[in-house]
């Protein structure tokens, strides 16, 4: 594709054919999963059609083939995150939550000692808060949070008290709630400053920001292959490889290890470690395929296209609801990516959702897993709408049609 | 398909807007928390029983519409009658929100429950609930903690 249409890749979409309640789908829900071009779809059937066979070690045509695939996604993902050290790199998961636990499961037990400090921030998904909450219980870490301002933004006044004894700062690229984009780079910075370790959750970014590993120096990045046009069932840690070679493995079993007597074992070398079991193969297929596909748009005019949306959606939300529809989220759009979350005056989310589903709008109700950010506002919960590559001006037409419907029918 | 106004009934309406028995009791009423973890709805039941007799109950707490009017209808069509009949209108709501299988349309075309719509009086108002089944657990959240509050009481 020579010039980036919204359109065309609707037109890819075979899911977009949908009729939702007698109205065509309206799908503002790729903040947690974004739909799957059929390029994405042939790619795994493809695969299951013509070389399914497990992976590594198989002699015959079609193994060999199967374990091309797999590989092959290791460099379709250090190619397109621009991976200092290429697909050695590259660990498959099951999803992003799996990759934030083998980091802590492995990386972090092994390292960190009692009272080390792993510093995220308020505005983080369960995934990147959970695993280190076990981490405290089981080894007596410190979990600490940066705090986020009225202005939705990380507040880095006190950071430098905020950094002394930690080894690890996570955060999230862009926050799945508030749509804030955040400074990644200066806290890689801030954190190798201190001696520390850096990983970005880019469960939001990758499919919506370009990305590029050596310009961002972090450590880790994770992220999951069903929010950037790809099949669900796989995720993706990247680690730099000398920290790689240096964690111990996560999950025990076949495909892990180098060799296994009645005395031990001896691990694999490279990402193959932290890959026990059957890896998921189809889906490595499906993912190169989106993948190649978000590489044909261009993820600079996706992040172009979707900050064209949000601004004019931001416009017109808070012009037609004169602040019955308050944002939860950053105005400005430099300083943000196309997740909204909307509070309705005097409307739960779960009645904005049930209302805007009548017609045919799909977005999402509920705390979306960040329960500490939610508190930090004084919410139980938002509904959130979300774009992707192949949302138009018109799913917002459809979005203040349904949702004026649901502030006159509750008001 | 299933309609909007089967679910946002009038009536239920005005119970969210204008929620009956809301607030607290002091002791010796019993105090009892009931959650939604999926969605983050809460409510406290405050119910006092004197003699056998729930004679009076209050609520409390943030939800949807139809967690809080169905409480608030809950509230009163409860409140002054023996634990008996407590229980009995319990059971015959739990049995409304179960749809009977193999019919999509829910628990308003069977014919046995015709006799509960009509013991339900106003509660009726809640049956098109049955047919959004991700919001049963919103409906029946009020009911789940007052059936606790009453098995805690009679502990």
């Amino acid at each position: 594709m020579t010039r980036f249409d919204p359109r065309l890749v609707r037109g890819d979409i075979p899911l977009m054919n949908r009729v939702i309640n007698g109205r065509p789908i309206t799908y503002l829900d790729s903040g947690a999963s974004s739909l799957t071009p059929r390029s994405v779809i042939e790619a795994m059937d493809r695969y299951y059609q013509n070389h399914h066979a497990n992976v590594h070690r198989g002699v015959y045509q079609t193994a060999n083939e199967a374990t091309a695939i797999y590989e092959g996604a290791r460099d379709s993902a250090a190619h397109f995150l621009n991976a200092p050290g290429g697909s050695e790199e590259i660990v498959f998961t099951k999803n992003a939550t799996e990759s934030f636990n083998l980091l802590a499961r492995s990386w972090g037990a092994h390292f960190l000692r009692p009272g080390d400090v792993v510093l995220v921030s308020e505005m983080e998904h369960h995934a990147n808060i959970v695993p280190w909450f076990q981490l405290r219980e089981s080894h007596g870490i410190e979990v600490r949070f940066i705090p986020v301002g009225d202005d939705f933004r990380l507040d880095l006044t006190n950071i430098e008290e905020l950094m002394r004894g930690v080894k690890l700062v996570s955060v999230s690229a862009m926050s799945n709630v508030l749509g804030t984009i955040n400074p990644i780079r200066e806290l890689a910075d801030l954190a190798h400053a201190h001696g520390a370790l850096f990983a970005v959750d880019g469960a939001q970014s990758v499919a919506h920001l370009p990305t590029d590993l050596v310009a961002l120096d972090a450590d880790f990045m994770i992220f999951s292959a069903h929010k950037m046009l790809g099949p669900t069932g796989l995720g993706v840690l990247w680690a730099r490889e000398e920290i790689l070679k240096s964690m111990p493995p996560f999950l025990g079993g076949g495909g892990m290890i180098k060799d296994v007597s009645t005395d031990g074992f001896t691990p694999a070398s490279g990402p193959a470690k932290f890959e026990a079991g059957t890896p998921p193969i189809a889906q490595a297929a499906g993912f190169t395929a989106a993948v190649r596909y978000l590489e044909g748009l261009g993820m600079d005019h996706v992040a172009a296209h979707e900050k064209d949306l949000t601004g004019d959606a931001l416009t017109r939300l808070a012009l037609e609801f004169e602040g019955r529809v308050r944002v939860i989220g950053p105005a400005d759009t430099e300083a943000r990516g196309g997740v909204i979350s909307l509070d309705v005056e005097g409307v739960h989310p779960h009645d904005v959702a049930q209302v805007l589903d009548q017609f045919g709008v799909c977005v999402r109700p509920g705390h979306h897993c960040a329960k500490p950010l939610m508190k930090r506002f004084g919410l139980a919960a938002t509904a959130r709408a979300s774009y992707g590559p192949y949302s138009l001006v018109s799913d917002t037409d459809v979005l203040l049609e349904a949702l004026t419907h649901a502030v006159e029918m509750f008001g | 398909m299933a309609n909007l106004d089967d679910l946002y009934r009038e009536i239920i309406l005005d119970h969210y807007r204008s929620p009956r028995n809301r607030g607290e009791l002091a002791p010796p009423a019993h105090r009892t928390e009931g959650f939604n973890p999926l969605c983050g709805d809460e409510i406290v039941v405050y119910a006092l029983v004197e003699n056998g007799v729930l004679s009076d109950i209050k609520l409390t707490g943030h939800g949807c519409s139809i967690s809080q009017s169905s409480s608030s209808l809950m509230s009163s069509a409860v409140k002054g009658k023996s634990l008996e009949q407590v229980r009995e209108t319990i059971a015959t709501f739990k049995e409304l929100m179960t749809a009977p299988e193999g019919t999509s349309d829910g628990a308003v075309e069977n014919s046995s429950s015709d006799v509960n719509l009509r013991r339900l009086g106003e509660l009726a108002a809640l049956a098109g609930v049955v047919k959004f089944p991700v919001r049963i657990k919103c409906a029946t959240l009020a009911w789940n903690t007052l059936t606790q509050a009453l098995d805690e009481i009679s502990a």
